[in-house]
């Protein structure tokens, strides 16, 4: 079992995990995942490893809740164990020193982004970092990623906090005033990624987008996770997660993305109905 | 003495779609003796010869006969450790049935019904009997997937004496057995009463371990300290056709859609948590017994159109007789001599129909089987909710291709001694699937045990200081 060391709310329905997984923790790279099954009967889910340490063997696993088994996760607490946690999986990311490099995080897509820019900065880059959220608080882990970025910046929706506005914006401003960098990273929502790769298409700087397509094994035993990155059928799990986002059919991605909606509101409903009876029936007790 | 044979008892396929419980119901006691009547016991059975673990049915049989149920039994786990298993899955029509004498004049002798039936007495009467341990040896072995074939390596070296390591990736142990075949086929409580088996024969089990990902096979050798490695980690790679379309949502490989049901209990959604949708209409590409689980299955989720689009025709295709009648009983709707050419979407990207192309049957190609040629002209079209690639799989690479030094074939299958079953690396083996590309659970099982004698005899030149261990690169 993988006991939970330490769980907090480091934003509005984000929580971060750490997780006993020493076997994990030795071997985890940048741009890697864990597929975790928090109970027996549960779902298995993919989460992108957003540090490890292999002296305490944990792994710190940032998950926001979006449906019911990410919504279960919330309600969990230190002490307890999630079923099962498998990995690393996935191809490491690939770090050199590029030069400068531009890691664009949107929302949850962040926390992933964490060890890869931390890895870009210990191979000797010059690291750019622009964090974007719908609101102030949604943008996270700022303090992590300005440990890693030599320069910051963040952007909201609302304009709560930094600049007003998408990622995109922020990233052509930067490309405006600096230039070129040698490479792009962009790890977020499917649109936000699809945005920054259309973008940088045209100016023809290397990007990578690090996917969040469904999967079921996280092995390459079951191909849920397909996508077409220059006209051909690749698996997330195991030739991914990144891929050149100038190759990356994302409106392809976007719409399998779609596949159980219905099933995950059924899910949500039945999960949030069960939640509120008990409690109801808390209240009426006590 | 009867000579018919006897049939065993189904349920009603009425009933049978309708629910996941296992469709064969195996003989009554007075049937199984009935049956073990009808063997001839030949002094040169050829039966035994049929069976690639050689098992000695006649002995087992005649055990049955006399009623002494529990020897019958251990007369079989004298050379395959899982009955109960191979009773209901192996094709025995093809190996130790065809070649039966009663099988000249009238039908064979229902082996295959009573292996199952002695496996199912002792597990109903809670009954274990573990076979009896060597003393304990100095040797550690990992075996790398708890499929057919790395149970019954384990089984092997345990009872030599080895401590012995089963790595899974998956959370559940069984390999094929619980992800890959149905419970209306192999009920999950036998797989899990055979690995409980393991567990008191003093091997351990690992889930959630990824070899390749979460340690390598040199690792296992070094860091991990194991003196030998048993790769069984089977055909998990799911193929596609490589048509226009295969990419729209509701195109799942057959992996996808049984493990979604099969491992992750989807059929039980919302109460599990992994959903599956099968929409109203379902077709399933390919006939072999995966393809046939795919029907099925789909027919259980309560899918009204059930359809299998086949190439060939029904005497080519690869499924097991018994399976094909079942589904046939259960109303699948086969479309022999068709091949599917592209799968359309609609905007939304979710799949809405398929177009397929009549064939005819040809020369015989290189499989011996004639070959389908296209009918030019018969192309047509039906409407589809979801479709489930069922026509094969072939070697998962996330072992190999993190293992320099291991020979593979040029289908990514790994090359071993014939004899010993070990890998261009010393002290590594490998058996099943992952070396004969996707076959049946008893040649798996077969290798498996053929893989823990080369191990045991390896483990001993080990010991004497004749080979060494490879080191870590």
């Amino acid at each position: 079992m993988f006991k939970v060391v330490s769980k907090e709310e480091i934003a509005p329905k984000f929580h971060r995990f750490v997780v006993e997984a020493p076997e994990i923790a030795r071997k985890h790279r940048p741009g890697q995942f864990v597929m975790v099954l928090p109970s027996d009967d549960g779902e298995r889910i993919p989460l992108t490893i957003a540090a490890s340490d292999p002296g305490s063997g944990t792994v710190t696993l940032v998950v926001q809740e979006v449906g019911k088994t990410t919504m279960a996760m919330g309600l969990m607490t230190a002490g307890q164990e999630f079923f099962s946690v498998v990995g690393p999986l996935g191809t490491p990311t690939h770090i050199e020193r590029f030069g400068t490099v531009v890691c664009v995080g949107g929302g949850a897509g962040i926390a992933p982004m964490l060890p890869i820019a931390g890895g870009l900065k210990n191979a000797g880059n010059t690291v750019l970092s622009i964090l974007g959220g719908r609101t102030q608080e949604l943008v996270i882990l700022r303090e992590e990623m300005a440990a890693v970025s030599d320069e910051i910046i963040h952007t909201t929706d609302d304009g709560s906090f930094g600049r007003k506005g998408l990622v995109t914006h922020a990233l052509a401003d930067l490309i405006a005033q600096r230039g070129n960098p040698d490479l792009v990273v962009a790890i977020g929502p499917a649109i936000m990624m699809k945005a920054v790769a259309e973008m940088t298409r045209k100016l023809a700087i290397p990007t990578l987008a690090s996917l969040n397509s469904i999967m079921v094994d996280g092995t390459g035993m079951c191909g849920a996770c397909r996508v077409e990155v220059d006209g051909k059928t690749k698996f997330v799990c195991v030739d991914g997660p990144e891929f050149d986002a100038h190759k990356v059919d994302f409106d392809l991605l976007i719409k399998r993305l779609r596949m159980y909606i219905p099933e995950e509101q059924v899910a949500r409903e039945r999960f949030m109905g069960a939640h509120e009876c008990r409690a109801t029936a808390g209240i009426a007790r006590g | 003495m009867k000579v018919q044979r006897h049939e065993m008892p189904v349920q009603d396929p009425l009933a049978r779609i309708r629910n996941f419980f296992e469709v064969a119901l195996g003989y009554s006691a007075e049937t199984a003796i009935e049956e073990a009547q009808r063997c001839l016991q030949c002094a040169n059975p050829p039966c035994v010869k049929g069976c690639p673990v050689g098992i000695d049915i006649p002995a087992f049989v005649d055990l049955i006969r006399k009623a002494d149920f529990e020897g019958s039994l251990a007369k079989i786990k004298e050379t395959n450790t899982l009955p109960a298993i191979c009773g209901r899955v192996c094709p025995q029509e093809e190996q130790c049935e065809i070649v039966c004498v009663m099988a000249k004049k009238y039908k064979p002798v229902a082996i295959g019904r009573l292996e199952r039936f002695v496996a199912d007495w002792e597990r109903d009467r809670g009954l274990v009997s573990t076979p009896e341990l060597a003393p304990p040896s100095a040797h550690k072995v990992a075996v790398v997937g708890s499929g057919p074939a790395g149970l019954a390596c384990a089984a092997e070296l345990a009872r030599f004496g080895h401590k012995v390591t089963i790595f899974e990736a998956l959370h559940k142990p069984g390999g094929v057995l619980v992800y890959g075949i149905p419970e209306f086929r192999l009920p999950k409580a036998i797989v899990t009463f055979e690995i409980q088996n393991l567990a008191r024969m003093g091997v351990e089990l690992r889930g959630n371990f990824v070899i390749g990902r979460t340690a390598t096979v040199h690792e296992l050798l070094n860091g991990y300290d194991y003196d030998a490695v048993f790769l069984g980690t089977g055909a998990g790679l799911p193929y596609f056709l490589g048509i226009p379309g295969e990419n729209y949502i509701g195109v799942l490989s057959a992996n996808e859609f049984l493990t979604r049901v099969n491992l992750m209990k989807a059929y039980d959604f919302p109460r599990s948590d992994t959903p599956v949708r099968t929409g109203r209409r379902v077709a399933v590409v390919g006939s072999g017994n995966v393809a046939m689980d795919c029907l099925r299955t789909a027919k259980r989720l309560g899918a009204e159109e059930v359809i299998c689009v086949y190439r060939r025709t029904r005497n080519e295709s690869p499924a097991r007789r018994e399976e094909l009648e079942h589904a046939e009983e259960e109303a699948i709707d086969f479309r022999w001599l068709s091949a599917p050419l592209a799968i359309f979407g609609n905007e939304e990207g979710f799949v809405t129909g398929m177009r397929i192309q009549r064939m005819e049957l040809g020369e015989p190609d290189a499989s011996g089987r004639r070959r389908p040629v296209p009918i030019p002209g018969s192309e047509y079209e039906i409407a589809i909710d979801t479709a489930v690639i069922a026509i094969g799989q072939g070697p998962n690479p996330l072992a190999t291709k993190s293992t320099p030094g291991l020979e593979l074939n040029r289908h990514g299958n790994i090359v071993v001694d014939e004899r010993t079953l070990m890998t261009s690396i010393p002290g590594v083996f490998a058996g099943g699937d992952i070396v004969t590309g996707a076959a049946t659970v008893i040649l798996a099982m077969g290798a498996g045990k053929q893989a823990a004698l080369g191990i045991h005899d390896w483990l001993a030149r080990l010991a004497r200081g004749e080979v060494i261990k490879p080191q870590l690169a």
